[in-house]
């Protein structure tokens, strides 16, 4: 057994693409199915026992269908709403303090660092009542910005900008004092551009956490007009449960978006993987 | 001097700050607090001492939800700890085309749980595709049902809790993989050692805290599952509400005129301590390993 690690055999090579081909199947394969049954056409059998798995003459009429349904762009409109303040907030607010935290010295950064750490064991369903409580003693039960407002600000996200501005060698942010640059100048013109990745990092995953959360919103929302996405869904489940078709067509309008987004964004994210950069 | 007014940073840090106090410490506390009062989920609420903790032994759907919570985990942990590694040593070459299964394995991760509920949901009924194939290779004469039998529907819920997570841990595994020194699996394999000794005697070893680290999140995540059993039961919990978990539990009492928010506070501090043990092994561990 000479042969390099770098260079696998070609018997290797076509038993790992067999193996890769097999787990994608199991993994992506539910999704494409889904995908098929949202333009499977009324006539079409989606109940027997071999179904196909190619539409036989492929519709967008169930997409139009679940709309007169439930408001499913009203949904997705929300979702949106969510997810943008979340996305916003966390950008802002925890560079703004990520910075702070890492590259300015004062009195009682350590004890807010500690903090922020802190939380991280406080799994967010354990203070989830009181949260609704607090919600509720603002007068924000049933808005969308009840539902956005806990999550527009993530001390993970904190930490994780904390993490990525102490990165920057600190002779970056001499030469710029020498230079007579203040805070906000080097906060914008060394501190940024150098944490793209990471929050690039923060977008996918808070995007990504507020569009798909359902405990949250279902507990906040008791308005079926001002429901997210997956709050609707599970109530359109509810209502409508004997069409197959319909109900598909809504989980698409759910999962591509965020496919979509994780798509795009998704070689900021295995950079940092590949990097060792990612460990939980 | 890093800066000229001494209120530079706590003017930066403010937002976070705030957020940290309202909507972290602040609802820790008021969970205490809370769990002490008969709060209710439209207002009011005083003092009552233990009662909600005295309520909580006494109360059978809670014992069936920790049943169900223990199950989830010991069947979780094993699971979810090995394949996902296994896929993460699948993906670790690079060979053409890699990225894009990486991407795709990772899929059911970003998706909501509600979509894939829904979708699992489906593949699962009485009608739907796993019936249909078990009706037609004649393993089953009536339909299997999955989703209304109080065990089948957890053992569904446990299925699409490890489907949905091989991805997320894959990447974690992927990344501690990356810290193993190539000239270790080099060394090794100019040693003459088989594939199989480098696996026990070079990865294992070196992908071990990340193995403790996954550990630790699928049993406080199996700790914490809601919406898995909550769309695949259609927010029933299954027949007479036996398949909940503690945080169906407590979405259960946190809304409507028959809510309780003192109970489901008392519930909360109940899956707070649940959570802890595991949090604490990994900082231990971690002690030791640094």
């Amino acid at each position: 057994m000479s042969r390099s690690l770098a260079t696998p055999s070609a018997a290797e090579k076509a038993v790992r693409y067999v193996l890769l081909v097999l787990v994608l199947l199991l993994t992506v394969g539910p999704f494409l199915w889904q995908l098929s049954t949202s333009l499977k056409g009324p006539d079409e059998d989606v109940y027997s026992p071999t179904p196909d798995f190619l539409p036989a003459d492929p519709t967008l009429a169930n997409y139009a269908q679940v709309a007169e349904t439930v408001p499913v762009w009203t949904y997705a409109a929300n979702s949106l709403v969510v997810a943008g303040i979340a996305v916003a907030g966390n950008v802002v607010g925890a560079t703004l303090a990520g910075y702070a935290l890492a590259r300015l010295r004062f009195r009682g950064a350590r004890l807010v660092l500690g903090l922020f750490l802190a939380t991280l064991v406080l799994p967010g369903e354990v203070t989830i009542v009181s949260q609704y409580v607090t919600i509720r003693s603002l007068g924000l039960t049933d808005t969308l910005l009840g539902v956005a407002l806990p999550g527009a600000l993530a001390m993970l996200n904190v930490l994780l900008m904390y993490t990525a501005f102490r990165a920057i060698p600190p002779d970056l942010d001499a030469a710029a004092l020498v230079d007579g640059a203040n805070v906000w100048q080097r906060l914008v013109h060394v501190g940024l551009p150098s944490v793209r990745g990471m929050l690039s990092v923060v977008v996918i995953f808070t995007f990504i956490g507020a569009w798909d959360d359902f405990l949250w919103p279902l507990i906040v929302l008791n308005d079926p007009a001002r429901y997210t996405l997956t709050v609707g869904l599970q109530y359109l489940d509810g209502t409508f449960a004997a069409n197959p078709r319909l109900i598909a067509a809504g989980t698409m309008i759910a999962f591509l978006p965020v496919v979509a987004v994780f798509a795009a964004l998704q070689r900021f994210f295995f950079k940092g993987v590949e990097e060792g950069a990612v460990k939980g | 001097m890093t800066h000229r007014r001494w209120f530079t940073p706590w003017l930066l840090a403010a937002p976070a700050v705030v957020w940290l106090a309202v909507f972290n410490l602040w609802p820790a506390v008021n969970t205490v607090i809370l769990s002490f009062t008969n709060a209710k989920p439209l207002g009011g609420g005083r003092f009552t001492g233990l009662a909600n903790y005295e309520r909580a032994l006494g109360d059978e759907q809670l014992a069936d939800a920790l049943l169900n919570s223990v199950i989830y985990l010991l069947i979780c942990l094993p699971l979810l700890t090995f394949l996902p590694l296994l896929l993460a040593l699948l993906v670790e070459k690079k060979l053409p085309g890699i990225t894009f299964f990486r991407t795709a394995f990772y899929t059911p991760v970003v998706a909501s749980a509600v979509v894939v509920g829904l979708i699992w949901g489906w593949v699962l009924d009485d009608r739907g595709l796993l019936n249909g194939i078990l009706g037609a290779l004649g393993a089953a004469d009536r339909p299997v049902s999955f989703l209304t039998d109080r065990w089948l529907l957890l053992f569904s819920a446990i299925a699409l809790t490890v489907w949905k997570g091989l991805g997320y841990y894959m990447v974690i595994y992927l990344s501690a993989l990356g810290n193993v020194p190539r000239e270790l699996h080099e060394a090794a394999a100019v040693d003459g050692a088989s594939a199989a000794r480098r696996f026990r005697h070079v990865t294992l070893p070196g992908v071990r805290p990340a193995m403790m680290l996954v550990s630790v999140l699928i049993a406080v995540s199996a700790l914490r599952v809601f919406s898995e059993l909550y769309v695949l039961s259609d927010g029933t919990g299954g027949p007479g509400g036996r398949t909940m978990s503690v945080v169906m539990l407590i979405q259960m009492y946190s809304r409507g005129f028959t809510g309780h928010i003192g109970y489901a506070s008392a519930l909360s501090i109940l899956l707070f301590l649940l959570t802890v043990g595991p949090m604490l092994l990994l900082a231990r561990l971690n002690r030791k390993g640094a």
